[in-house]
């Protein structure tokens, strides 16, 4: 039972990674169209920022304020402006493409202007041990759920409790009539993107103290989250969370009590089922086409 | 205009004469390693090694008087682009090639260093790497098949285990390492309660930690590669593990116990090569080493910077640059630190390109690597 409960943190804590990311992928999408393969990328780089600025001196707060918010511009508003708008004209095989490259670009540069090498990366909380419920869980994967929890529910109370959300939510729902309504389209547009670029250096900081500070990790963090968002439901936010949380928890359970030898199997199983069953996914709307 | 293109003439001869000529001033001894990837710890602390020890040799007037020309070449931690490396060096008629160090990158690139009969030194550790027949292939540390007797005599005479867990990295070092330990723990009568295999540059180990748990064995033997061992052994003291953890020369070495940030204290385990043995011209060369790239280097950087002496010495032996007579002339070789003392400790290879040489029992103390023990040569 013990182990199960550990598991269970440690998974509910990845899938929370997983989630804040494919939040990030669901947002983007729905109100610009855009399919970011870069999104894994987007959240290997904000470390090395963190790490550059501790290189330079600044203690780890001040570091990570920097790392998010050279993120937010860099990977929120100069994406949008150099590669989305320019290219999102020509249809959205040309923005994939351009997102492919994209990450190709940022996993070299990390490489050869970093470190090819992992690097330590410093933990919220020191790796001490906390008893809940008569189980003792670690409490790193406590402050990570913490952490993410509490930004993905800011995100939410932005979204559906405030007027700005509500714009947002009315242009990813139809652009042309929210501009008809007097909403600043492109403005709406832009802080999605800035969003996105605060949620994946959150999730760089939450995910880097576990995998090291590393070029190759967005490869899988990328492809996790884009399964996560598939499987919850790419065009709604809550099924992106849901994606990512049961993700999380089913891959460190599997690995656990069915094989480790497969475990990198079943979250691509899982993804297929979904998509046969349910190809809006468990928490998605059925889009229907206008002619 | 006569003048001009006589002039042009002139300046063409003498560059086509300078080529041969350059190229006889120098050996040519490629590198194919690790630099990025799973493995990149590994090949750049080979890398650092090879290259002190290239400057060190060239200052001296290189090898009979021909200085060393090297070409870095990334294997991205793949065995299918080192294969395409070392085909693209093969080209330019490399003396001796030095690397790789991922075993499963050597298993692939012997095949092309026998068809072309270039001898290749690796840091390669797999047992299959020398059972395989191929007179061209050297090591610069111990094979599995010598280690894991030492490791399972500690485990059963030093740690005194009657059950053991071991989790191993499903690559051709692991698998090697694995099926070699598993059989020295049969033979010594020692079960085996959990066998949990990993993949290479795995993230997450907390599932592995949880069965390693559930298993309740008197001891752990961890066989993975650098980062991956870093990332286990923060898991592993995050749930709580207090069984005796022990590894072979890589859960030890400095960079894993950087990466771990306090996690490996008390692993304790065989150690082939360390900078931390207590020998001086090793002590030494990890101060030169720290002095000239600012940190300190693990087992891989002694298996770069001794391969280069190697091949000084024994081609300063048969006094030419044939890379068959030198592949032969190793073969049964001893070579001791007062006939090179580049080697640092006295090395022997047998007619497979095994080595034999002293070795250590460490235990990771306040952040460093301390040895505990020598283990003489297995020869003796």
């Amino acid at each position: 039972m013990t182990s199960f409960v550990q598991l269970l943190v440690s998974g509910l804590a990845t899938g929370a990674i997983y989630a804040l990311i494919a939040v990030g992928f669901t947002l983007v999408w729905k109100t610009s169209q855009t399919i970011n393969f870069a999104q894994g990328e987007f959240v290997m780089l904000p470390a090395f920022f963190v790490l550059a600025a501790m290189d330079a001196g600044a203690p780890f707060w001040l570091a990570a304020a920097i790392g998010i918010a050279l993120s937010v511009v860099i990977l929120g508003l100069l994406f949008k402006v150099a590669i989305v708008d320019p290219m999102l004209k020509y249809g959205v095989l040309p923005l994939v493409i351009s997102t492919i490259a994209l990450s190709l670009f940022l996993k070299e540069g990390a490489k050869d202007f970093y470190s090819a090498l992992g690097q330590p990366f410093p933990a919220l909380v020191p790796a001490t041990d906390i008893r809940v419920l008569g189980t003792v869980v670690s409490a790193q994967s406590l402050a990570v759920l913490a952490v993410a929890l509490v930004t993905i529910a800011a995100l939410h109370v932005l979204l559906n409790k405030t007027r700005l959300g509500r714009a947002m939510q009315a242009t990813a729902q139809n652009p042309t009539l929210a501009r008809i309504l007097g909403i600043p389209v492109q403005r709406m547009i832009l802080l999605t993107f800035l969003i996105n670029g605060a949620l994946v250096a959150i999730a760089s900081i939450l995910v880097s103290p576990i995998y090291l500070a590393k070029f190759t990790n967005g490869e899988t963090l990328g492809m996790a989250a884009f399964i996560a968002a598939i499987i919850g439901g790419f065009n709604e936010v809550r099924g992106a969370i849901f994606g990512g949380i049961i993700l999380g928890v089913l891959d460190n359970l599997s690995a656990a009590y069915i094989s480790s030898q497969y475990r990198g199997a079943f979250p691509l199983l899982i993804l297929v089922a979904v998509i046969l069953v349910r190809p809006h996914g468990l928490l998605g709307r059925a889009e229907e086409r206008t002619i | 205009m006569v003048r001009s293109a006589l002039f042009a003439a002139v300046v063409a001869a003498a560059l086509g004469l300078a080529s041969p000529l350059y190229a006889q001033s120098t050996v040519y001894i490629p590198a194919i390693l690790e630099l990025s990837g799973a493995g990149a710890v590994s090949g750049t602390n080979f890398r650092d090694g090879m290259l002190m020890a290239i400057d060190e040799v060239n200052a001296k007037g290189g090898i009979l008087g021909r200085k060393i020309k090297t070409d870095l070449l990334d294997t991205q931690s793949d065995a299918g682009i080192s294969r395409a490396q070392l085909q693209k060096v093969l080209d330019n008629s490399p003396y001796v090639v030095l690397g790789p160090v991922f075993s499963g990158s050597v298993l692939v690139d012997m095949l092309l260093t026998q068809q072309a009969e270039i001898p290749e030194i690796v840091g390669g550790e797999a047992a299959a790497i020398t059972q395989k027949g191929d007179p061209y292939v050297f090591r610069t540390s111990f094979g599995q098949q010598f280690s894991m007797p030492k490791i399972a005599n500690y485990i059963r005479d030093g740690i005194k285990a009657k059950t053991v867990a071991v989790l191993w990295v499903n690559n051709d070092f692991g698998k090697g390492g694995r099926d070699n330990f598993v059989k020295e723990m049969a033979a010594r009568n020692i079960k085996v309660v959990a066998d949990v295999s990993t993949e290479s540059g795995q993230v997450d180990f907390a599932a592995d930690v949880v069965k390693l748990k559930a298993a309740n064995a008197d001891a752990i033997f961890v066989y993975t590669n650098e980062e991956e061992s870093a990332r286990f052994l923060r898991e592993a003291k995050k749930q709580g593990i207090t069984a005796p953890l022990i590894g072979e020369t890589t859960l030890l070495g400095q960079k894993v116990i950087e990466l771990a940030q306090g996690a490996a204290e008390g692993v304790h385990g065989h150690v082939g090569l360390t900078v931390d043995a207590p020998i001086p011209a090793v002590k030494d060369f990890a101060e030169r080493f720290k002095k000239r790239f600012n940190y300190l280097c693990d087992h891989n950087g002694i298996k770069g910077y001794t391969a280069v002496y190697i091949i000084k010495y024994v081609t300063e032996k048969i006094g030419k640059f044939d890379s068959k007579l030198f592949a032969e002339t190793l073969h049964g070789l001893t070579i001791t630190p007062k006939d090179e003392p580049g080697v640092l400790m006295e090395v022997s290879f047998d007619k497979n390109g095994d080595l034999d040489r002293e070795s250590f029992l460490g235990e990771v103390v306040n952040g460093q690597q301390k040895i505990v023990a020598i283990l003489p040569k297995l020869g003796k």
